[in-house]
C-alpha cells in the first residue's frame, strides 16, 4: 500500500484537514494509500517509507532530506487542486 | 465528533487588525472570551506562524491559527474573526487574507473529528466568502452547520 504523509507545524489542525481532503480525493482517484497527518518536528521518522508528503509551499524547507515526492498544495480545501496533484505524483 | 460550539463570544465579526499578528491574537481572544483558552494561547498561535511561516493560510483568504495541545487549553473550542479590511500573512498565493479561524484542541486525537467537520464546510468554494460577508452570529453558525447552544 501507497502510504502519504500530511505535513503542517503543529500537527494538530491544518495537516488533519489536507489529510480528510487527501483521503477524499484518494477514494475518488480509486487509490489504495495510508495518509498520516504529522508535524515537522515528526516528519522525519513519519515520511521514511512513505511515497509523497502533501504540505504547504511555506513548510518545504522545514522537511529536510527525503525520498518522498515532496507535493505542494497551494488550497487545502481545494479538492480538484489535490487531486490533480496526488494523481500526477502516484500515477 | 462535530464542530465545537460556536457561541457569540466566540465571535468577532467585521474586526480591525493593523497585521496579521493582530489577526491572529484577536481569533486567541475570541477563544479566550468563549472560555475554551487563556491568554497565553493567542501568544501560542503567533509563535507557530513566526516559527513555520504563513502555512496556517490554507486557502484563499483564509487562516486557521492554532497552536499545539497545552495547559492554556480548558477545554476544545472555535472562533472566527471576520477582517472588514483583508491582512497579509506573508503566504505565496493565499493572501490576503479576511478570516480568520481559531482553534484550540485539548488532544491530538480530539481534532481529528472537528477537523473533519471543517474541512467538509470549507470544500464548498462560496464558504469563505460568505463567512467573510456574515454580519450576525446566526449567521456565521448557519454558515459553519453548528447549532446554538443556549447558555445558562
Amino acid at each position: 500500500m501507497k502510504r502519504i504523509v500530511t505535513l503542517c507545524g503543529a500537527g494538530v489542525g491544518t495537516s488533519g484537514i489536507l489529510k480528510v481532503n487527501a483521503e477524499r480525493v484518494l477514494a475518488r482517484l480509486g487509490i489504495d494509500a495510508m495518509v498520516t497527518a504529522t508535524d515537522v518536528n515528526n516528519v522525519q521518522a513519519d515520511a521514511a517509507d512513505a511515497q509523497v508528503i502533501l504540505t504547504s509551499p511555506e513548510l518545504v524547507k522545514h522537511i529536510g532530506r527525503t525520498f518522498a515526492d515532496v507535493v505542494e498544495i497551494n488550497s487545502y480545501v481545494d479538492l480538484d487542486e489535490i487531486e490533480r496533484k496526488l494523481d500526477e505524483a502516484l500515477g | 465528533m462535530p464542530l465545537p460550539p460556536l457561541p457569540d463570544s466566540a465571535l468577532n465579526l467585521g474586526a480591525s487588525a493593523r497585521d496579521w499578528k493582530q489577526a491572529v491574537m484577536l481569533a486567541g481572544k475570541a477563544l479566550e472570551l468563549s472560555g475554551a483558552v487563556t491568554a497565553d494561547y493567542a501568544k501560542r498561535m503567533v509563535q507557530v506562524v513566526e516559527e513555520f511561516g504563513a502555512y496556517i493560510v490554507i486557502a484563499p483568504g483564509l487562516a486557521l491559527a492554532h497552536a499545539r495541545p497545552g495547559p492554556d487549553v480548558h477545554a476544545e473550542g472555535l472562533s472566527v474573526v471576520t477582517l472588514t479590511e483583508p491582512v497579509l500573512f506573508g503566504h505565496p498565493y493565499n493572501d490576503p487574507v479576511s478570516v480568520v479561524i481559531g482553534l484550540a484542541v485539548q488532544s491530538s486525537e480530539e481534532h481529528v473529528a472537528g477537523v473533519a467537520a471543517l474541512a467538509n464546510v470549507f470544500n464548498n468554494p462560496s464558504t469563505i466568502g460568505e463567512l467573510a460577508a456574515a454580519t450576525t452570529p446566526e449567521s456565521v453558525r448557519s454558515i459553519l452547520g453548528i447549532a446554538h447552544e443556549v447558555s445558562s
